[in-house]
């Protein structure tokens, strides 16, 4: 298994440090603080009610953010669900994630400009479109773009994912499979998902590279990402463009708000877990090599609070969507019988009035 | 005597019985075991029937729904979940190649009583994908049985009928009333036959066909206008096999029908229903049926979602289009 720091921060025997700046390091330590913290709140929005069903990432965050930044300017993502950090890093503002999980489709609206897929919900099913979109690169002849698609444990066991890595394989696209292999899927552990020793050698199935690395350090996450999304553009003689990698972590918190991981895992494998925590571990690395300093940590949380604040606001200032929109963008014209449809429930609520529809 | 049980209760029940009943009956699926389902449905039988009974999967639609039609073939009786019926799609295979014409295919060699069991529906508040409502596709398979339930009492006789009939079933569970309210549900096993609707409210005015969660605010919009329109209200229960005579029989008592389904109104189980009232009961048709139903759209998130659902002001909105023709 890959790793670069150990739980203490320090750069274990062996290990080549990224070739990060300062500033990169301290950015992915923000970033990192940011995601918890942004997760923190989202969680309690929900249990104030003031958002839906919310998938956390807390424990995540090292896989997320050093996975992300590893990508390049023209490089995509495809997300699961629960990428909040990696899509904040290519390019989603954390107010869109929170709409979604908010009930409203807008939120799941990509800017133009960043190459992230739309979230899928459906396990596994983001694989093959991941191995589409960078075979429709390759047929282009890009060349210069790989595609980092994440999902969970659980997923590997879905026929998606064993179809999109043998698409991948057999056409040589360059794809990047990241594999968030946080312990459980809901209550059924890793040991139920395969009876494989490692979900990263599945990739040697499809004929080519699967890497292990130590999810929860970010740096390790980064060095394998970078050098996979390397390949996926300029693979050396002989070798394929995709790769797995199975980055090894904990979901300190639940499935999702909806899920109680109390009947189904102790407490102290939780704890466990949470020795290993990325965010302290990469700070006593960056305080140890005096590229942070205890001012700079407590204006960065500052900062944190603030933007997850103003996030928020954000999003709640946003008005809900007009029911209108239901009816569009399912297809590129309104078909008849849909637009006669609309004509009804428009003389519905005009008839009843809002209120009346809304049950509360 | 029994017990003031919700739906899901009513199912877990249900499941409980009918493995006390029959040592060949097992439960199989996503967080079915030791979590007892993510909506609780299968809560306890693990403890009490043990791993080999109450079977945690893989996280795997078309792998649960395969293996469970060997295990069918070969003898057991398994009633595999599906958590969400928005994902029964990566065993749709299975479902419509599979599960529904093994007896055909093999000239009745191997057949297939299994029971696949899946929430459906919305109005829950939940994410993409958590709300739909298909039973069209599968209303639509020949050699499938489609059944869902409205109250706790039908849950769990319908479900052990379904668990005993030879065939397989597709068995919906409305996850919006799974705990909306309790009903007396009788202790140990009973059957409430398949194929057989409920006539919820006699009237003479003009029949609604209805089911699952969308029984209970047609109901209430036939109560609002009690005063001056006498609506009968139907509960399909089944949807495959229809009970055409009770459907039939309402409609020629009243002549005038509207149908209420949460589904998308293109090519459901409405369009259906309506095209078997025309084929058999044109003469006492007085009024166009009225299809009171979700928009072709997919189901909405949760900001949303209240208007794509009809509710009772709608639902009383479509009868009267008919009954004032
Ligand atoms: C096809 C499908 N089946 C079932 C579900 C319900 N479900 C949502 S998340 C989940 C577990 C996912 O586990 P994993 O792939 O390990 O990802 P994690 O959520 O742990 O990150 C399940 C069963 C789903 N979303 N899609």
């Amino acid at each position: 298994m890959v790793r670069v720091l150990n739980e203490d921060g320090e750069v274990v025997d062996g290990a080549e440090v990224p070739d990060l700046d300062g500033d990169e390091l301290v950015e992915m330590y923000r970033t990192m603080k940011l995601a918890r913290r942004f997760d923190e709140r989202a969680v309690s929005l929900q249990r104030q009610g003031r958002i839906g069903t919310y998938p956390p990432l807390s424990g995540q965050e090292g896989a997320q953010v050093g996975s992300a930044m590893a990508l390049g300017d023209d490089d995509w993502m495809v997300p699961s669900y629960r990428e909040h950090a990696a899509s904040l890093v290519q390019g989603l503002p954390l107010k869109q994630t929170l709409r979604l999980w908010m009930g409203d489709e807008n939120g799941a609206r990509v800017p133009e400009d960043v190459n992230l897929f739309t979230v899928a919900v459906p396990i596994a099913s983001q694989i093959p479109h991941a191995t589409g979109l960078a075979w429709a690169s390759k047929l282009k002849d890009e060349q210069d773009k790989a595609f980092l698609c994440y999902f969970g444990d659980g997923a590997t066991s879905e026929g998606d994912f064993h179809e999109g890595l043998n698409f991948a394989g057999v056409f040589d696209t360059p794809n990047v499979f990241f594999c968030n292999n946080n312990q459980w899927a809901i209550s059924v552990p890793r040991e139920r998902q395969t009876a494989s020793k490692t979900l990263a050698q599945k990739a040697e199935a499809y004929g080519f590279e699967g890497v292990q690395v130590d999810g929860m350090d970010p740096l390790a996450v980064y060095a394998v990402t970078k050098a996979a999304v390397e390949k996926a553009k300029e693979p050396a003689e002989g070798e394929l463009r995709p790769t797995m990698i199975e980055a090894v972590q904990y979901r300190f918190g639940a499935h999702t708000t909806a899920d109680d991981p109390s009947v189904y895992r102790e407490e102290e494998e939780v704890e466990e877990w949470k020795a290993k925590d990325p965010i302290p571990r990469l700070e006593k690395y960056l305080q140890r090599t005096d590229r942070l300093d205890d001012e700079t940590i407590t204006d960065i949380e500052a900062d944190v609070e603030d933007r997850v604040a103003d996030a928020i606001a954000a999003a709640e200032e946003t008005p809900r969507p007009d029911p209108v929109e239901m009816f569009q963008n399912v297809y590129a014209e309104m078909p008849g019988r849909l637009e006669k449809q609309l004509e009804w429930f428009q003389s519905i609520r005009a008839e009843h009035g809002d209120e009346a529809l809304l049950e509360d | 005597m029994g017990e003031n049980l919700t739906l899901v209760q009513a199912v877990r029940d249900g499941l409980r019985d009918e493995m006390a009943e029959d040592d060949d009956v097992l439960v199989m699926g996503e967080d079915v075991g030791k979590n007892g389902g993510v909506f609780r449905a299968t809560e306890g039988l693990y403890d009490e029937f043990g791993e080999e009974r109450v079977i945690d999967t893989p996280l795997a639609e078309s792998g649960i729904i395969g293996s469970a039609i060997g295990m069918a073939a070969y003898g057991l009786k398994p009633v595999p979940e599906i958590q969400f019926s928005g994902f029964m799609y990566p065993g749709f295979d299975q479902i419509v190649s599979h599960m529904a014409r093994l007896r055909t295919r093999s000239r009745g060699r191997f057949t297939c009583p299994m029971v696949l069991r899946a929430p459906f529906g919305g109005g829950i508040r939940a994410p993409e994908h958590h709300s739909e409502s298909k039973e069209a596709f599968y209303v639509h398979e020949a050699g499938l049985k489609v059944a869902i339930p409205s109250t706790p009492h039908d849950a769990k006789g319908m479900l052990i009928a379904a668990i005993r009939d030879p065939d397989p079933v597709i068995f919906l569970e409305p996850k919006k009333i799974y705990r909306a309210f309790r009903e007396e549900v009788p202790d140990g096993p009973y059957e409430v036959e398949l194929g057989e609707a409920a006539v919820r409210r006699e009237g003479s005015d003009v029949s609604v066909f209805t089911w699952g969660a969308m029984t209970r605010p047609t109901l209430e919009a036939a109560e609002n206008m009690a005063d001056d329109v006498d609506v009968e209200v139907v509960d399909l229960r089944t949807l495959s096999p229809l009970d055409e005579e009770t459907v039939v029989a309402s409609f020629e008592k009243t002549g005038r029908a509207a149908i209420v389904h949460e589904a998308p109104k293109t090519a459901g189980v409405g369009a259906e229903l309506t095209a078997t009232l025309q084929e058999e009961a044109l003469l006492h048709q007085e009024a166009p049926i009225k299809r009171v139903t979700g928009f072709d759209v997919p189901f909405p998130l949760a900001a949303l979602e209240d208007y794509h659902l009809p509710e009772p002001e709608r639902i009383e909105s479509g009868i009267r289009e008919t009954v004032e023709f």
